[in-house]
């Protein structure tokens, strides 16, 4: 599992939702396989019954009330969009 | 002396003793600034927005309710989101964002009096240790190689903040560590950094890389200094889970100069092959002059750290590709122009193409492909399971009577920009082989200048300190500071 091809490439890149041109491809999974090769050193690695790290120092996380703390503030969440109309954000035609 | 070279707590005795006032200081660090557009460290400028809080600070100090970063000229890293400033994370895909918001830590330092110089360059979304995939150019060091005018890295991601502090072109920035991204700017410039225990800063409002490692810092000119402005980014927040509900100390009270009886441990993973002598000569100098103020030393062993590179290279990817996910064209920022037909697919694939750099699309699909289905376990499960190994390395070291470990924190001096523009990414990632292991154990860390290599360029030590220990950690690397002697500066070419 260690090389990706183009094909791979061109797969994550989608899964990605990142636009990779044809050309590219090589060489992009060329890199990928580099950097996946040096993550093969952690097969060396015994992790018999240890589980994933999950906090620094044990620590439970807080409750809150499950409450409106904040809102109305429409405009304000819509002042950085590309395209916002009416009120909403604007995007392409999803469905025909 | 210019105003702008104090220290901040010379700066704040001045103020206090009305020897000076905010808006001098303030005025110094902006005329500085406006001077040094070729090191490219400020990357927004917001002299407004300065004066007008300078003036509120000293307005402030004359009523006598002055807390310690009051009228302070600070720089902020362009991660931080601050409100109605822009806020790009050095990247394309967030051209034109002002946040509606500002950040829980620079808000914290805002409310404390301190003033805003603008916002630092910095690697896009922190994914750097050169500062050069920053989508403003690079930011330069203020060192160079003596005479050689070949521009140096400042380090990276916080190369902005390192360059900036460096320079006096503010007393103090704020930076954020993932996996070196505050220790390693600041060795390679001559300067303080800390990245404190994961959860002791609020992550809120800083636009999120790895949110399991990054945790935010100050950057500064002495370890004093730290302590000070360490103390104003600090506490619990309600609004970041991860933020640790714990008491929080006087740091700089902690700085006694008194660290007799403290046991140092030297991890012997960290004496890697091919260590420049220089390096291995700064680390025994350091670890001679902790003896000397009395520390007992002991050699320790950290067996898993030649896996902490791998392991923080599948999951700080992992989680980016998940954070970065948002960046789709709807809610802010970029969105890519489309061709007749184009749904919203495509709408995706070129705002992303377009709006991310090259390291940034690599990170994001590393990531995409280790979270992919059947490849899940057998990278990310496992990194995470290494993640605990290392830290039970910490945790071993520390029960056995480690107070603090000493390593160096950087493999090399500041290389050249451009230098490694031909290396394959993971010769980059070398970079943070000492400082990554802090970050996937969640400790604190900080670089202290202790050295300058034959070239004159100045090189730090890193001490790593217990879970929330960052007061005793500070106390021994201002021990260290203070043997060391550490006061070059570069000089001034710009």
């Amino acid at each position: 599992m260690s090389t990706i091809d183009t094909e791979t490439a061109r797969r994550v890149a989608k899964l990605a939702r990142i636009r990779v041109p044809d050309e590219n491809l090589p060489q992009l999974a060329e890199q990928l396989s580099g950097i996946l090769s040096f993550m093969e050193q952690l097969n060396e690695v015994d992790v018999t019954g240890v589980d994933p790290m999950t906090s620094v120092t044990p620590m439970r996380l807080k409750r809150r009330p499950d409450g409106v703390t904040d809102g109305n503030i429409q405009d304000r969440i819509l002042k950085n969009a590309p395209d916002a109309r009416e009120g909403f954000f604007a995007v392409p035609k999803v469905v025909e | 002396m210019s105003l702008n070279t104090l220290t901040i707590a010379a700066a704040r005795d001045a103020l206090k003793k009305r020897e000076v006032t905010s808006v001098e200081l303030t005025e110094a660090c902006l005329s500085a600034i406006d001077a040094a557009d070729a090191l490219n460290a400020f990357v927004h400028k917001t002299p407004e927005i300065a004066l007008e809080r300078a003036k509120a600070a000293d307005a402030r100090i004359a009523a006598g309710d002055a807390p310690a970063m009051c009228g302070i000229p600070v720089g902020i890293k362009d991660l931080f989101c601050t409100e109605g400033v822009p806020s790009q994370a050095a990247s394309n895909i967030l051209k034109g964002f002002r946040p509606e918001y500002e950040s829980t830590v620079s808000a914290q330092l805002r409310d404390a009096g301190a003033v805003m110089l603008g916002k630092l360059n910095m690697d896009e979304f922190a994914m750097g240790s050169s500062n050069e995939t920053s989508c403003y150019g690079n930011a330069v060091n203020p060192w160079r190689r003596g005479n050689d005018a070949t521009p140096l890295t400042p380090g990276g991601s916080s190369g902005g903040s390192a360059s900036a502090v460096a320079a006096d072109l503010c007393l103090g920035a704020t930076g954020t560590d993932t996996g070196g991204s505050i220790r390693q700017p600041a060795a390679f410039t001559g300067t303080v950094g800390i990245k404190p225990t994961y959860g002791r800063c609020s992550r809120w409002g800083i636009v999120a890389f790895a949110s399991s490692l990054d945790q935010a810092g100050p950057m500064t000119k002495t370890v004093r200094d730290a302590a000070i402005m360490l103390g104003a980014m600090v506490g619990h927040d309600p609004k970041d889970s991860t933020s640790a509900d714990i008491p929080v100390p006087d740091f700089e009270a902690a700085l006694t100069g008194d660290i007799r009886g403290k046991t140092i441990g030297i991890p012997r993973e960290y004496r890697m092959d091919g260590m420049p002598e220089e390096i291995e000569k700064l680390w025994s100098d350091g670890t001679a002059m902790l003896k000397d103020a009395g520390a007992k030393i002991t050699d320790i062993s950290l067996p898993h750290t030649k896996y902490a590179l791998p392991a923080y290279y599948v999951i700080a990817p992992a989680e980016a590709s998940s954070n970065l996910a948002r960046y789709d064209g709807v809610r802010y920022g970029h969105r890519a122009k489309l061709a007749p037909g184009d749904g919203i697919t495509e709408m995706y694939e070129k705002t992303r193409a377009e709006g991310f750099g090259p390291e940034v699309q690599r990170r994001v699909m590393v990531g995409t492909y280790v979270l992919s289905a059947g490849f899940y376990d057998a990278y990310y499960n496992r990194a995470r399971r290494v993640r605990a190994l290392i830290k039970r390395d910490f945790d071993e070291a520390f029960a056995a009577g480690v107070d603090a470990i000493l390593t160096p924190a950087t493999p090399s001096s500041a290389f050249g920009l451009g230098e490694m523009a031909d290396a394959d990414p993971v010769a980059m990632y070398l970079n943070d082989v000492f400082t990554v292991t802090v970050n996937l154990a969640g400790l604190p860390g900080i670089a202290v200048p202790t050295g300058l290599d034959s070239r004159g360029l100045p090189l730090g030590l890193q001490l790593i300190g217990k879970p929330w220990g960052e007061a005793e950690l500070l106390n021994t690397a201002q021990v260290l500071e203070t043997a060391a002697g550490f006061v070059s500066k570069p000089q001034k070419w710009w």
